[in-house]
């Protein structure tokens, strides 16, 4: 396991920012932590990488407890903390030398040089930070992250405030960088854990409200079966099934919908093959991430 | 902490703090010593710098906590104090890098003063008949005195967000040791009694003492425990504020 982490609470006060979650991370994988504002993602991360101090539980990161053994955890960890803080009046160069040195890499100049290539920092890398724009500056707290190798990544909104080029080449850099290394990521946009994770970890109070496979967390909260369908020459008006709604759509389609039927998707090609109907599309849809998240964290 | 402490020296550098800082100082201990002719060495007729000596401390006490206000206080503003702490840095380590940087500063601004003890050995009649001990042991009292205003700048920086706090505490702090304990100690309540103690708890009884060029272990003793007092309250604070 890469990251470990069991029965984890932080209070603020009477405020229960983290309440008792456990959760195990296996080496390799792109975690998505998802929870509206104030659901205790980035105290999680905050716990994990040392910054804040639990007020109970236990944290392992490859094996390392992070309370007893905080230096060698966080030799292990690339962090990238919310709001992306960066020290504006240094140079970019000098700032990776400097985050380089802390973590004792060898050959830092080429070290720095690769990672400036490597997140596409290569035409602004004599500027000072301050002179960045906010993309670029995210780009660097992404350099300053991986700068050491580290086996776990930690990327606190690694995508909030860029735009829509940006976004896709920090995506793909994320991406890419977790075909190795293990990557836990919080955000509040869906698309993006669509996009970017396997696994996705729903948040809401300070407690886990899902922990399941992106794919399988899709599937599994369908509450209702729904069926999208074409049909040649009809429309929604000519159909009738039993316990099934059907429903015209844009471009022809018809969404069939039945809260009682098992198999709605069979029913409805054999109700076309009984009526001599002319199939032309007949597929499943799945509920978007973003009605899971809705109705777990409602 | 030499990296933390390299960090902090480029900071001070490329912000321009350190030049200004070191800047201020001499231009005003020059005024002082060889312009203005009420403190003026070349007014008073004798070759002493004891002029410069009982100024210097007065221009630290406003410089040194501009020095070190930004220390902590600017990185708990931006954020930048996560960064620190996430990576393998002890916190002993962090405070260290950055004590050490401001006292390079304090350094700095005093190495250049070193011209004055020549020019005045100059002046004196017969040419060098100056008070030599007294001025090395001068030298060591204000290195010690900016080290620990370090300390309780930095102290007052760790303790706040906002600089100017930082600044506010920090030169309070420095006037309490540096003389509001000598006040204190004269107050008809505290004479006879408690005064010797309230005295040379406070920082002018053992630096004047140092700047007769006996440099007296006890006074040593009191500059360190100081200075390693205050960082240690740095470090209890700073763990307590993560």
């Amino acid at each position: 396991m890469s990251v470990k982490v069991q029965n984890l609470s932080k209070h603020y006060g009477s405020q229960k920012a983290v309440d008792q979650i456990s959760f195990e991370i296996p080496n390799g994988q792109v975690v998505g932590f998802l929870g509206p504002n104030g659901a205790g993602k980035s105290t999680t991360m905050k716990m994990i990488t040392g910054f804040l101090e639990p007020n109970n539980g236990f944290i392992e990161v490859c094996g390392i407890p992070v309370l007893e053994q905080a230096m060698l955890s966080k030799q292990k960890i690339g962090y990238l903390p919310e709001n992306n803080p960066l020290y504006y009046d240094m140079y970019i160069k000098e700032y990776l030398a400097f985050v380089a040195n802390v973590y004792g890499v060898k050959k830092i100049g080429a070290r720095v040089s690769e990672m400036i290539d490597m997140t596409g920092l290569g035409r602004e890398q004599h500027k000072k930070i301050q002179q960045l724009s906010k993309g670029y500056k995210q780009r660097v707290g992404l350099a300053q992250a991986m700068i050491h190798n580290p086996d776990v990544l930690i990327l606190d909104e690694p995508t909030s405030g860029l735009d829509p080029n940006q976004l896709e080449d920090i995506r793909s850099l994320i991406v890419n960088l977790g075909k190795e290394k293990t990557v836990i990521l919080s955000t509040h946009i869906m698309q993006e854990v669509e996009a970017m994770c396997e696994r996705v970890i729903i948040l809401n109070k300070g407690k886990i409200a899902a922990d399941n496979i992106v794919e399988q967390l899709k599937l599994g909260n369908k509450r209702t079966h729904i069926v999208r369908l074409k049909v040649k020459g009809k429309s929604a008006k000519n159909l009738q099934l039993d316990h099934v709604s059907f429903k015209d759509v844009q471009g022809e389609f018809i969404i069939a919908h039945s809260a009682s039927v098992d198999k709605l998707s069979e029913a409805i090609f054999k109700y076309c093959v009984q009526n001599n109907l002319t199939l032309q599309h007949l597929a499943e849809e799945q509920d978007s991430l973003e009605d899971v998240f809705k109705q777990l964290t409602k | 902490m030499w990296t933390i402490f390299k960090k902090e020296m480029n900071q001070f550098f490329s912000s321009l703090v350190g030049y200004i800082a070191i800047g201020i100082f001499l231009v005003l201990s020059a005024l002082f010593t060889f312009v203005f002719p009420t403190t003026s060495v070349l007014d008073a007729g004798f070759a002493s710098l004891d002029t410069f000596f009982s100024n210097a401390p007065l221009f630290f006490l406003f410089l040194i906590p501009a020095i070190t206000m930004r220390m902590f206080a600017e990185e708990f503003n931006t954020g930048t104090i996560e960064l620190l702490i996430t990576r393998p840095l002890k916190l002993s380590a962090i405070i260290g890098g950055k004590f050490f940087a401001a006292l390079m500063i304090v350094v700095f601004s005093v190495l250049p003063t070193i011209v004055y003890y020549f020019s005045i050995s100059k002046l004196a009649a017969p040419i060098g008949n100056v008070d030599t001990g007294g001025i090395i042991g001068s030298y060591f009292g204000l290195i010690l005195l900016g080290a620990s205003f370090v300390a309780l700048g930095t102290f007052s920086s760790a303790i706040t967000n906002n600089q100017i706090i930082a600044f506010l505490v920090g030169v309070l702090l420095c006037f309490s040791f540096y003389m509001g304990l000598d006040f204190l100690s004269k107050l008809p309540f505290f004479v006879g009694r408690f005064d010797y103690f309230i005295e040379h708890l406070g920082i002018n009884s053992h630096y004047l003492s140092m700047s007769k060029g006996v440099i007296d272990t006890r006074d040593l003793l009191y500059f360190i425990t100081l200075i390693v007092v205050f960082l240690l309250l740095t470090k209890t604070v700073l763990t307590k504020r993560k």
